[in-house]
């Protein structure tokens, strides 16, 4: 590539070609004339990516090229991270909420730039501080960052980044000390109480919410203290004293009993002596009550609802089980008014769904509060089994996972990106498999004949050192060795062990719709035979069908689970496998590879079965797409330690298969018609 | 009951004493906190000739507890570490060529069965899918060994009791025990002991005063909750009374923790980490 930087003429045509700017009368004109500017190498990039942006829709080519021109600069080396946020974003959200994170990004970035080596990233401290949390008491929280620390008692935010501190050491332990203080906030009460009156009487709101900050910061430390002596150790230490005038309201706030309502009366005195300028203190975040107690009333509501229901079943089960009949023990019934017992008391007695509302209402109040401890009223319930459970409707409305997909354009992830659907294969006819099974008979019994041969059994191991039984052999040689002079050998026992397969495998089995015809038919006879062979091998083996249209409707079928046997229902299935939609390999791959994972067995396989390249509807899954995202879902497969082979009835597929699966583990056959014949051979192959 | 179809230990005319099973008689108390009611229960089950069960998580006491009902009822206690070739020749025993002649050796089932010991098999689940079979006569109304190799039909003394433990934890699924194993056995649950007691158990084990046995028990509290997150499970009893007898013999807490908890835990580096940042903030 030369080094000559293109001129804004040039870039304005390149841009209106990339992204057909002249159809929608759209001037290339001004990120032209930005990018001008931009070394050669870097504007190039930026071609680069508006038009891989471009492939998924125009507008956010067009978003890209023209945000790029005016960021491009402060970008630097992040410039294509910077791409890649974006993209993720668009995928999530959609285009305004790319245009966001497109700008956050490039503002962090500029924000970094300005400061030291010695600051630490959230993303590099994430992983550590989210373990260190989840040991902590009290309700989970998730992470997240913001532009400031605060919390909503159910997240906790904290900075992109901190170099508040001069090494990196003391930037994690700021980190530290801001999460440790908002989980103190969200586990010691700081939103148990209204502060509204009190806040309403400062001119100054946000200054008052920063004095209320600063006090709770003083009470819980201290019970951070009481709890986890060190922590609070590494806290005093970072903030230093607090100041003199302090002091006072810092002992007070630091007694045991100490709650958010002594902070707000800290706050009112400082109201009447009138504040002077809040103090700065590093590790305190900012607290937002309204936020915090929206989050924490809807959460009551959720609670109050599951630790009732419980109880309820709990009381009804007490009544049903005779406990009226005991004098001493009342009938515990849900007749309305009745106590039952007391779960703070007996949070073991709660099923766990409940016994975690009690938790965290116990947070939120301090207590249960009493209401939530009444059953309800008469007639208001009636008993349900399975109430914990999700309701599961017949027709499935929700995804059974999310998959993510790899795109080697971006070269990441698009995630969450496929809608996995599993459910299970329709019957099909019965008398199918009689048929092929009559057909074929010769050939299954020649087959079981081969395959039994293969069986794992017990093998004998003879002249070993420590075994089950004497080797008669090699005493008889011991003994005559002895008499002759000759040193006898010390091997004298048999050791039986289990010579195991100790294999699972997994038939992917295209449903795509290009299989209509004879290559369904033939997959469906191979299908058939392979069940005879491996039943007479008694390797543990699963088939899955996987079809599709559109990441949003990724099937999978399932023909025969590893616990299922080769019985009628599963034969019935093998009849039903029908051409349907498309194949978007990946997902499938991704998601078999997962319940092969499952298997306890020394080797796994993942068998393809299928007619073509990787393929669905409409977007761009078809060429390198597809192949680049099946690739390298067989290469995480491998990674688990999944071999993976395709049988494939594709004249081309020499093409991509040697990249998809290796250059020896696929097989090209040519005619459909042959499959059923060849098919077990090439397993007995793959597996001796 | 009819012990005269068992003859005694076979004549070991060579001397194959070295391959003994040993059969371990406390001769004091070893200590053990009772959480509930499992040493009557295990007392009822020993005299009706019960096999017990224990499940729980790794060091929570259970192999302290078996050692503890053995010194209890004055029997001896055979304890066999069960592994994935384990095979029935080592629980029941197999002829041993001594110069020319082969010897019988029982194994230390069989070894147990005539002693009438409490014959202890450690994480049972670990053992081959055929070895757990060969328990099965012993732990219904026959309560006999059959020795197959002998000819012999070994009934089991009154005092004869099989203990069994497993860890349901972290087990595979594949690792479970069959319905017709699991059946046969008076099932007791161990878990961590509650706070007081637990400081207590590490205080009195580790020898440290209660202050820091206490704040050991705070931090075996908030691993338990990484289970699943980061940690397949928790520091158990055992690894709170490790870092308390370093801490005895005059090591820093936080150096004990790290190289007796935190260390033995974990080794994905977030894990250790936070891990590092736990011990920190409780000492």
């Amino acid at each position: 590539m030369s080094q000559r930087k293109l001129f804004a003429h040039e870039l304005e045509a390149r841009l209106d070609d990339l992204l057909l700017l002249s159809l929608r009368q759209r001037s290339a004109k001004a990120p032209a004339a930005q990018l001008e500017a931009l070394p050669r190498e870097l504007q190039e990039r930026v071609l680069h990516w508006a038009a891989v942006a471009a492939q998924t829709s125009d507008d956010l080519g067009w978003l890209i090229a023209s945000l790029a021109a005016a960021q491009a600069a402060d970008l630097g080396d992040e410039f294509d991270d910077w791409v890649r946020a974006g993209l993720d974003a668009y995928d999530r959200s959609g285009l305004a909420a790319t245009r966001k994170a497109l700008n956050d990004y490039a503002e962090a970035c500029r924000s970094r730039a300005k400061h030291s080596a010695h600051g630490i990233a959230f993303a590099a401290i994430e992983g550590r501080l989210s373990h260190f949390l989840h040991a902590l008491d009290g309700r989970p929280l998730k992470l997240a960052t913001g532009p400031q620390a605060w919390t909503d008692s159910e997240t906790l935010w904290l900075p992109e980044r901190l170099d508040a501190m001069p090494d990196a050491a003391g930037n994690r332990g700021l980190y530290k000390a801001m999460a440790a203080l908002l989980w103190a906030q969200t586990r010691f009460g700081s939103f148990n109480v209204d502060p509204e009156p009190e806040l309403d009487l400062w001119p100054d709101r946000e200054a008052a919410l920063r004095w209320f900050a600063v006090f709770e910061a003083m009470r819980l430390e201290a019970r951070l203290a009481a709890e986890l002596p060190g922590l609070a150790r590494d806290i005093a230490d970072l903030r230093g004293p607090w100041p003199a005038a302090l002091a006072a309201d810092a002992a007070k706030l630091a007694r045991p009993g100490a709650t958010a309502a002594d902070s707000l009366a800290a706050l009112a005195r400082l109201r009447e002596v009138g504040a002077g300028e809040t103090p700065v203190f590093p590790h305190v975040g900012a607290i937002d009550p309204v936020a915090a107690r929206r989050v924490r009333a809807a959460r009551i509501v959720r609670d109050m609802a599951v630790l009732r229901r419980a109880l309820n079943v709990m009381a009804a089960t007490a009544s049903r089980a005779g406990a009226a009949d005991n004098p001493d023990h009342p009938p515990l019934a849900a007749e309305g008014g009745m106590q039952v017992p007391d779960p703070q008391a007996d949070l073991l007695a709660l099923p766990p769904a409940a016994r975690e509302a009690a938790k965290s209402l116990m947070q939120d109040f301090g207590e249960i509060p009493p209401e939530a401890l009444h059953a309800a009223g008469p007639g208001a319930w009636q008993p349900v089994d399975g109430v914990d459970e999700p309701v599961t409707a017949g027709v499935t409305t929700q995804p059974d996972a999310f998959y993510d997909e790899w795109d080697y354009r971006r070269g990441s992830w698009r995630h969450g990106w496929c809608h996995l659907y599993e459910m299970e294969g329709p019957a099909g006819d019965r008398e199918w498999v009689d048929e092929v099974r009559t057909r074929h008979a010769h050939l299954i019994r020649s087959i079981r004949r081969r395959f039994e041969a293969l069986r794992g059994e017990d093998k004998p191991q003879k002249r070993q050192f420590d075994g089950e039984e004497i080797d008669l052999d090699a005493q008889v040689e011991a003994r005559a060795d002895r008499k002759s002079g000759g040193e006898p050998s010390p091997r004298l026992f048999v050791h039986r062990r289990r010579v195991e397969r100790s294999l699972a495998v997994m038939f992917m089995v295209d449903m795509s719709g290009s299989t209509k015809g004879w290559v369904n038919d033939a997959e469906r006879e191979s299908l058939v035979l392979l069940c005879e062979a491996i039943e007479a091998l008694g390797d543990r083996y699963a088939i899955y069908g996987f079809s599709g249209w559109t990441r949003t409707h990724c099937d999978i079928y399932r023909i025969k689970r590893f616990d299922d046997r080769y019985d009628v229902e599963t034969r019935r299935r093998i009849a039903g496998i029908e051409a349907r939609d498309y194949t978007r390999m990946g997902v499938a791959v991704r998601h078999l590879a997962g319940l092969l994972m499952r298997q306890n067995t020394r080797h796994k396989l993942l068998v393809t079965l299928s007619d073509g390249r990787p393929d669905d509807y409409g977007d761009e899954y078809r060429g390198r797409y597809g192949i680049e995202d099946t690739r390298r879902a067989l290469l995480e497969a491998r990674e688990k330690g999944i071999r993976s082979y395709c049988v494939t009835i594709d004249r081309h597929g020499a093409d991509y298969l040697p990249q998809l699966y290796g250059p020896a583990h696929y097989s090209v056959i040519d005619d459909a018609k042959k499959l059923p014949r060849k098919i077990a051979e090439i397993y007995r192959k793959l597996t001796a | 009951m009819n012990l005269s179809r068992t003859p005694g230990p076979p004549d070991a005319r060579a001397d194959v004493s070295g391959f003994a099973t040993p059969l371990v008689r406390h001769a004091t108390e070893p200590y053990y906190h009772a959480i509930g009611d499992e040493t009557g229960v295990f007392a009822a089950a020993a005299q009706s000739g019960l096999p017990v069960m224990l499940k729980g998580p790794t060091g929570c006491g259970k192999t302290r507890f078996v050692q503890h009902m053995a010194w209890r009822l004055q029997r001896p206690l055979v304890t066999v570490a069960c592994h994935d070739d384990l095979t029935t020749a080592d629980l029941v025993g197999r002829y041993l060529i001594i110069g020319d002649e082969t010897v019988w050796m029982d194994g230390p089932l069989t070894a147990a069965v005539r002693a009438g010991a409490i014959c202890y098999l450690d994480e049972i689940v670990e053992a081959r899918k055929d070895t757990t079979v060969v328990i099965h006569p012993l732990t219904d109304a026959r309560r006999a060994l059959p020795v197959e190799k002998r000819g012999e039909y070994l009934e089991a003394p009154p005092d004869f009791m099989l203990v069994i433990s497993y860890n349901p934890g972290y087990q595979s699924v594949l690792k479970e025990m069959k319905p017709s194993t699991r059946q046969r056995f008076v099932a007791l649950d161990f878990d961590y002991p509650e706070a007081t007691v637990e400081a207590n158990i590490v205080a009195h084990e580790g020898g440290v005063d209660a202050a820091t046995a206490q704040q050991l028990v705070k931090l075996g509290g908030l691993t338990r909750k990484l289970k699943g997150a980061g940690l397949d499970e928790g520091a158990g009893t055992r690894l709170l009374v490790h870092a308390a007898q370093l801490i005895a013999k005059g090591m820093a807490p936080a150096v004990a923790c790290t190289a007796a908890i935190a260390r033995p835990l974990a080794d994905e580096p977030d894990t250790r980490d936070a891990l590092d940042d736990l011990i920190r903030a409780v000492f």
